[in-house]
């Protein structure tokens, strides 16, 4: 089984905790791990902006990074919707036919972490240890684009020391939406107070996600209040022992 | 049709109301800082968000009959100049009249034109999504006539001098203490006891309306769907104020939408099941009014229908966009959208707000307008979920994003130019791995691990939230070293 990580371009570049994390954890399950170096990132910024012309060349590269692998494995729901559900339509739309085959054949092999864990190595139990009050925001993507369900809660309940706390309104979404958030800073802001306010009516010390834009959002806007929150990606719980 | 044909109509720029004056972002503000509207809103969509989940659920076969709607819509749409010619065909055989209007302006002169042809100086309105998309009302002021609205919400937001920010509850913004006092101010003959009940406040309105619908001559009705097999037109409505309106006056005045035909009379049992589940979250809702022509001493001894395009072919000759004309106004999408629930519907500056609005009313005005709305969206995705006619809003506001960027180059240049460097960079290997040791410059502007201001446009983030300090290693320097 050839596997590969799809470490994502925000991971890679201000977040490599999440990427080593995931690595860890699937050396542990036994998963020889693989990253291509010319991998960069799915272009979703670019799509959604409304530039979906412009991240041709970004689905190419990723296509070319990726072939050959039995299995790609991302920590985010949103990279990996991203591949699954834009990546064949943007290359279709341009009228590259064999761009959107390979693509396809790319999306097909593509997992978020939760999904590899649970559809392809079969684990529920990753045999982590996490001795913390959590509660998890179940991200957008993760819910609606990818239809993740609650295969990160299954996980997180059987962390060993980990109390889980349901999240209120936890399928709301947060309010970073990429560009949005500059674009619409006030509608984001006031989105971010209200999960921030569901986060810390939970009394969690840890706020949970499979989605490190999300997180940085969110754990930017707790830090600013000093709410003494931590945001950590789903990765590095499992990941920890 | 009254002229010559000369290309696809498009809606009349600056007659009714498809578009603001200001930006999304910029009218947003004011809901965003209205503590009072975000307090109404938030319990008025939790409310109903409730409603809906709960009757939704208890429909086995939910999805089959979401599909049956979405492909009975796009069966119309694929085939409408057939369909609209079948039900002028059947609605004029039954003794209706048949007008044709290619956008806002020739629809209120249609309108205009036959209430004066009556005399009538007052007309009673059903509510209608069409009639507010036109500016009717202002129309028919124009030409001395006044306008009723019926409707307890509409009659809220027509007597305060307001504007309608929802589409099911055009008043959702008010409270019942501000229904209260609009009520003391505006209606003729309020009663200075009235109290802010919201059954005392019903019976006030239904106490004003019934001296108006016995003197009214004429209505003028939307309609929710049209039947094209039978020529049928019909209305769904819970406060029965809309069968009033429909039954007593002598002349019946309806405006709609040319992408509200269905097939068939019995596809109505599809459409009959999904509308007032999605909108209102009941089993089935109170009224249902349909009529077919004239009836010989009974009911309206006059009717028409005024075909209204107003941009609606031009939003059908686009494949991905046109998937918007499927909708059947039930506002489900509004009550899910954090967007709507923080903005309020007026920061959309079209009687479409929410997601539907963000993708209808920028198609429906074409370029120049409602530029902004696009970009209304965290792409959340909650919207197409409940969307009972599946419109996959998200993906139709990424398209709408792409025209928007594309119909006015210098206002996107900065960011164009910021995102192809990006772009740039990531494409080449090389390029990508230097750009985020680069990042570790970033480093320089934290204290204690995090940044807390930067210059403009990432100022925008750091007003509200913190930005980790970058890394000292990306994690591909990590693993070309492990």
């Amino acid at each position: 089984m050839r596997v590969a990580l799809f470490v994502t371009c925000l991971v890679d570049g201000m977040h490599p905790e999440v990427g080593k994390a995931t690595v860890t954890l699937l050396e542990r399950l036994g998963v020889q791990v693989d990253v291509p170096a010319t991998q960069s990132c799915c272009g979703q910024m670019h799509v959604n902006t409304g530039y979906g012309r412009m991240a041709l060349p970004l689905v190419r590269g990723h296509v070319d990074a990726f072939a050959g692998y039995d299995h790609v494995v991302v920590p985010s729901g949103s990279c990996a919707g991203a591949v699954r559900h834009q990546h064949e339509a943007l290359a279709r739309k341009a009228g590259d036919d064999r761009l959107a085959r390979a693509a396809g054949q790319t999306a097909a092999r593509t997992y978020e972490l939760s999904e590899f864990l649970l559809d392809v190595l079969g684990v529920e139990d990753v045999g982590a240890h996490y001795p913390h009050r959590v509660t998890y925001h179940p991200t957008c993507h993760s819910l609606r684009v990818l239809r993740v369900g609650d295969r990160p809660l299954r996980l997180l309940r059987h962390v060993r020391g980990l109390d889980l706390v349901e999240l209120p309104e936890a399928e709301a979404c947060c309010g970073f939406g990429g560009t949005f958030a500059l674009k619409n800073p006030d509608v984001c802001a006031a989105m971010l107070a209200d999960t921030m306010g569901n986060v810390l009516a939970t009394g969690a010390e840890v706020c949970a996600a499979g989605d490190s834009s999300c997180l940085m959002h969110l754990g930017g806007g707790l830090s600013r209040i000093r709410a003494g929150v931590r945001t950590v990606h789903l990765a590095e719980i499992l990941a920890s022992r | 049709m009254t002229s010559v044909f000369l290309g696809i109509p498009t809606a009349s720029p600056h007659t009714g109301r498809l578009h603001g004056e200001r930006s999304f972002p910029d009218a947003a503000r004011d809901g965003v800082g209205d503590a009072q509207l975000r307090r109404n809103l938030g319990a008025a969509t939790a409310t109903i968000r409730a409603k809906r989940a709960g009757v939704v659920a208890e429909v086995p076969d939910w999805d089959e009959l979401r599909v049956a709607g979405a492909a009975l819509k796009d069966d119309v749409l694929a085939d409408l100049e057939r369909y609209l010619v079948q039900f002028e065909e059947q609605f004029t055989a039954r003794g209706g009249t048949v007008h044709w209007a290619r956008d806002a302006d020739e629809a209120n002169a249609v309108v205009t034109a036959l209430v004066q042809a009556t005399g009538a100086r007052e007309v009673v309105k059903v509510k209608s999504m069409a009639t507010q998309e036109i500016g009717l009302n202002e129309a028919l002021a124009a030409a001395g006539i006044s306008a009723f609205e019926t409707d307890l919400a509409e009659l809220i937001v027509q007597l305060g001098d307001d504007l309608p920010s929802h589409i099911l509850v055009p008043a959702i913004h008010r409270n019942r203490s501000e229904v209260r006092e609009i009520f003391l101010r505006a209606m003729p003959g309020a009663d200075p006891a009235l109290s802010d009940d919201p059954r005392a406040l019903a019976e006030a309105a239904r106490t004003h309306l019934r001296r108006t619908f016995l003197a009214a001559q004429v209505a003028v009705s939307g309609a929710n769907f049209g039947v094209a097999e039978t020529g049928t037109l019909a209305v769904v409505e819970s406060e029965g104020n809309g069968r009033m309106c429909l039954t007593l006056p002598r002349v019946l005045i309806t405006v709609m939408g040319i992408e509200k035909l269905v097939p068939t009379w019995q596809d109505l049992e599809v459409f009959l099941q999904l509308l007032p589940r999605s909108s209102t979250g009941e089993r089935m809702n109170p009224y249902t009014s349909t009529w077919t022509g004239v009836t010989p001493g009974d009911g309206p001894q006059e009717v028409h229908v005024v075909l209204l395009d107003n941009g609606r072919t031009a939003t059908l000759a686009d494949p991905l966009g046109r998937s918007a004309l499927r909708c059947i106004r039930c506002s489900a999408c509004l009550n899910v959208c954090p967007v709507y629930e923080r903005a309020g519907g007026h920061a959309y500056g079209s009687v479409y707000p929410g997601p539907i609005g963000a993708v209808l009313s920028p198609q429906l005005t074409g370029p120049g307008f409602n530029s902004t709305l696009p970009f209304a969206s965290t792409l959340c995705g909650a919207c197409y979920d409940v969307c009972p006619v599946a419109i996959d809003l998200p993906s139709m506001l990424v398209h709408l994003r792409e025209k928007a960027v594309d119909a006015d180059p210098a206002g996107h240049a900065a960011e164009r130019l910021a995102l192809r460097a990006v772009a740039w960079t990531m494409r080449s290997p090389w390029r990508w791995t230097r750009a985020l040791r680069g990042v570790r410059a970033g480093r320089l502007l934290a204290r204690r691990g995090r940044i807390r201001a930067l210059p403009f446009p990432l100022s925008r983030w750091t007003a509200t939230r913190d930005l980790p300090a970058p890394p000292e290693q990306s994690f591909r320097d990590w693993w070309a070293e492990r």
